[in-house]
């Protein structure tokens, strides 16, 4: 068994378990954090794979980024757990059921999958030589290149979507007091402040 | 005894006798920066500093060490045993990893990868972990509120930062930082650098660092006067121990990233003396000079300013300059210093 082989089963065993581990242990943010080693794992597997670019950008994006807001948003809830078990029982055989459908289906599709002849040979006639470039140059050269229109309509379908969420919910409170932060950075000391001299007895 | 070093026993041992080297070299210049940092501190206060135990206090640090070590390790009644000793290691372990792939001479590094810079900014956004874990499992109301905050600013600025390593990338064409040192080669030494094309970049970058290694002004996660420690209140003994030394890692990975990024590595500043590791450790100490005086010199941020300047001021400005730089770069403006290709172009 070579290195690399001993390094995949290694990362194969742990997303496994940390993905077992995620559905099964009872407090929320644990789930988190074992899906957090899920996603290292995998990208160890990418690496493996010699694709370290999407390794990297897994990381960055999933771990570094996705998964620090589930973790936010799960650590502030307030759920409590004992009445949510006592509701699994309740929803448990409609559970069931749709994993059963789901997993004919995954095994309906599995057992006819066929390859269109010269799939392979397409998919690989745009993929530069592996020898000739980094495969991060090379990923860089067919999205900003060759599926530039693609890609770009997927960044809009993105940009869409963010800025419907926006409208949805800013609402623009016109009653409320707020800052101005040039003109708080602006304000002269000359102008702002008054020394004055309080007669006793008197006030201002 | 050649033989038995390109063996797979002896590549191991090769490579685990260099991981030692650069843990021992990490582990020092911890231990001297942590000095020098309360040296500086003191003497723009006009302090002596420590100066107490050993010759000049050179020993101080050897002796909090020591005190911290020896303590008892206290654990809050309520507190996730798991996770919160998992929280200091994390943070001590991640940012003595990304150290992995930072080169100090031509191919002095212990891991020479194609996507090195990438490698470095995954693991530097997985170091929010270690404080948003810490302050989590404490189960106590400051730690979770320095924690979340932290986890509001660690991101934030992630993202300024990232967006002005694009700009150098684009610049040097290559993700490794080898490549990235030898874009900046020239004949006219520290103006070849890309501090000069990439200018007010160094300052954003600069402060960026500042912001994600939780450094004052933007120390917030621990803000003593409002919530007492942070993330690390209900943390003593070791685990404390380990969120230190990892804070000084990370503070000293950012000294050695603005020296690989924008200063030029290993390069001699003068053309005619020769390049070496002895100007990188330089150039590093230099970066952790101004962190100490930026410490020294300016008061903490509120918590609203230091997200306005992240979202509002430092994201547009970053961004437009990679706008920038691509098309100074692809039509090769300004004599094409912005397009200093190491491969393709």
């Amino acid at each position: 068994m070579t290195v690399a082989d001993f390094a995949f089963y290694v990362f194969a065993l742990a997303v496994l378990a940390s993905g077992l581990m995620t559905v099964v242990s009872r407090n929320p943010v644990h789930s988190v954090l074992w899906l957090i080693l899920a996603f290292l794992s995998s990208a160890g597997l990418f690496v493996l794979l010699g694709a370290e670019f999407v390794a990297m950008l897994l990381i960055i994006v999933y771990v570094g980024a996705v998964a620090v807001l589930f973790l936010f948003v799960v650590m502030m809830l307030d759920v409590d757990f004992a009445e949510l078990k006592a509701e699994m029982a309740k929803y448990m055989p409609l559970a069931l059921l749709i994993g059963v459908v789901l997993l004919m289906e995954l095994g309906l599709v599995y057992g006819s999958w066929t390859f269109a002849d010269g799939a392979m040979g397409l998919r690989s006639a745009v993929t530069p030589d592996a020898g000739e470039l980094h495969n991060t140059a090379a990923l860089g050269a067919l999205v900003y290149d060759r599926y530039i229109l693609l890609f770009q309509l997927a960044g809009l379908i993105l940009l869409v979507a963010m800025i419907g969420a926006i409208v949805l919910t800013l609402r623009h409170r016109t009653w409320i007091k707020r800052q101005n932060v040039l003109a708080q950075m602006y304000r002269d000391p000359a102008k702002a402040m008054e020394v004055r001299d309080v007669k006793p007895g008197q006030g201002l | 005894m050649a033989d038995f070093f390109s063996t797979g026993l002896g590549i191991t041992i090769i490579i685990l006798a260099q991981c030692l080297l650069m843990a021992i070299f990490l582990l020092l210049s911890a231990y001297f920066i942590l000095y020098a940092d309360r040296k500086i501190w003191a003497a723009v206060q006009m302090r002596r500093g420590p100066n107490v135990v050993g010759a000049w206090g050179l020993l101080q640090s050897a002796a909090d060490m020591l005190k911290l070590v020896l303590k008892e390790i206290v654990v809050p009644a309520g507190a996730d045993r798991a996770v919160f000793f998992i929280a200091p290691i994390l943070s001590f372990a991640l940012p003595m990893a990304a150290w992995a792939v930072i080169p100090f001479n031509t191919s002095w590094v212990l891991s020479d990868i194609n996507v090195a810079i990438l490698y470095v900014f995954a693991i530097s956004s997985l170091e929010v972990y270690g404080v948003i874990m810490g302050g989590w499992a404490s189960n106590s109301k400051y730690p979770f509120l320095g924690s979340l905050r932290s986890a509001a600013q660690m991101i934030s600025y992630e993202v300024s930062l990232g967006l002005i390593i694009i700009g150098i990338v684009i610049s040097a064409g290559s993700l490794n930082f080898g490549e990235i040192v030898a874009a900046q080669d020239g004949s006219f030494g520290l103006f070849n650098w890309f501090w000069l094309p990439h200018l007010p970049m160094v300052f954003l970058f600069f402060i960026s660092g500042l912001a994600e290694t939780n450094r004052p002004p933007f120390d917030l996660p621990e803000a003593e006067s409002e919530l007492v420690a942070g993330y690390q209140v209900e943390y003593s003994s070791t685990p404390f121990l380990l969120f230190m030394a990892g804070e000084y890692f990370a503070i000293f990975l950012i000294c050695a990233l603005t020296t690989l990024l924008f200063f030029g590595g290993w390069l001699s500043p003068i053309p005619g003396l020769p390049d070496g590791a002895l100007w990188m450790v330089g150039k590093m100490l230099f970066f952790f000079f101004i962190f100490a005086m930026v410490k020294a010199i300016t008061p903490r941020y509120r918590y609203d300013q230091l997200m306005r300047i992240g979202w509002k001021v430092f994201l547009p400005l970053s961004l437009g300059w990679v706008v920038f730089v691509s098309f100074a770069a692809h039509f090769g403006w300004f004599g094409g210093a912005y397009a200093r290709w190491a491969i393709g172009g």
